[in-house]
């Protein structure tokens, strides 16, 4: 193919526009200061990435991607941030210092310029015609060729919900109180009777003080189960 | 189109990711720059079915698998992030050192 039909696709320029977005999303989520601008730049990323599925006429992957990754998967990631009260403002640095960074950096320069190379000279100008998947195809496909890995990925789903609730929940103290709740133990402590979430959401300082030691662990069984139910939707 | 410019933009993205893994302090922010790697190779996977036209669609139901593993992962990885958190008081993933001699 050469450059002049190349250019002549529209197509590619809407590749290069997405791509150029893509790559400077990319750039931000992996360099910001701001943990939840970094959040905010991956849902960016992922989104361009479904455009880019559409682009390749792979429509039910694009929505796929809308659905479950910005919908569920960057909404556990603020939970997250939230519950781990993740340091936040412009003073913070949340990467290494640049005698780690540097390092870093020529590795993952190697490494694109080892992929690059790689598929520059395997698949140099191979071009070809994206046209659409249409989703009964895709639907077709897993629940005939592939029934028995999407069964596997079902049961792999199962294992990390049951997984995630046993790791995040708290163990309760005691079981003597008939009906074993880990939020509210029959034995527990006073300073978390009183901590409720609102009184927590003002201190923005991250210092671990024991008070609101106590609210974080408050807090915290409820969101994880919030984010389930959004992954199950 | 050509295949390469997706194989190109996906190992871009993909080294930025290996570069957030390797630079992050703070342990969500790891888990953040793994979904980036994983957006990448599910770009891989799309063009490289739709290059080879697979009647069975296998990188596109692939790319599906990717997501549902990397939506799996990523509740695993919190609640090990919190579990840590919780006992450590920390996310930085400098101060976990308990297995250092």
């Amino acid at each position: 193919m050469s450059a002049s039909d190349w250019a002549g696709d529209a197509q590619n320029w809407v590749f290069v526009l997405l791509a150029l977005t893509m790559l400077f999303t990319a750039w931000r989520v992996v360099t910001t200061k701001n943990v939840v601008h970094a959040v905010l730049f991956l849902v960016a990323t992922l989104a361009i990435s479904a455009g880019f599925f559409l682009l390749l006429g792979a429509e039910f992957v694009a929505w796929a991607v809308v659905l479950v990754s910005i919908g569920a998967v960057v909404v556990l990631f603020l939970f997250g941030i939230m519950i781990t009260r993740a340091p936040l403002g412009k003073e913070v640095e949340l990467s290494h210092p640049s005698r780690i960074r540097i390092p870093a950096a020529i590795i993952s320069f190697v490494l694109f310029i080892l992929i690059g190379g790689a598929v520059l000279a395997a698949f140099g100008d191979f071009g070809f015609e994206s046209d659409v998947t249409r989703t009964a195809a895709v639907g077709d496909s897993i629940f005939n060729r592939w029934v028995i890995p999407f069964e596997v990925v079902s049961v792999l789903l199962l294992a990390a919900l049951i997984g995630g609730i046993v790791l995040a929940r708290r163990d309760p103290p005691e079981f003597e109180g008939g009906e074993a709740d880990a939020r509210v133990p029959a034995g527990t402590a006073p300073d978390r009777t009183g901590a409720e979430p609102d009184t927590a959401r003002p201190e923005e300082a991250p210092a671990a003080t024991a008070e609101s030691e106590g609210s974080a662990k408050d807090k915290e069984i409820a969101p994880v189960g919030t984010a389930d139910a959004g992954a199950g939707s | 189109m050509l295949i390469v410019q997706f194989l190109l933009l996906g190992a871009a993205v993909f080294s930025l990711g290996v570069y957030g893994v390797l630079t992050r302090k703070n342990a969500v922010m790891v888990l953040l720059s793994v979904e980036l790697m994983l957006a990448a190779i599910n770009i891989n996977l799309v063009a490289f079915d739709r290059y080879l036209a697979d009647q069975m669609a296998g990188g596109q139901v692939f790319a599906l698998f990717v997501i549902t593993i990397g939506a799996a992962e990523v509740g695993i990885g919190l609640a090990i992030i919190l579990l840590v958190f919780r006992n450590r008081h920390s996310a930085n993933i400098d101060e976990l050192d308990l297995m250092k001699l």
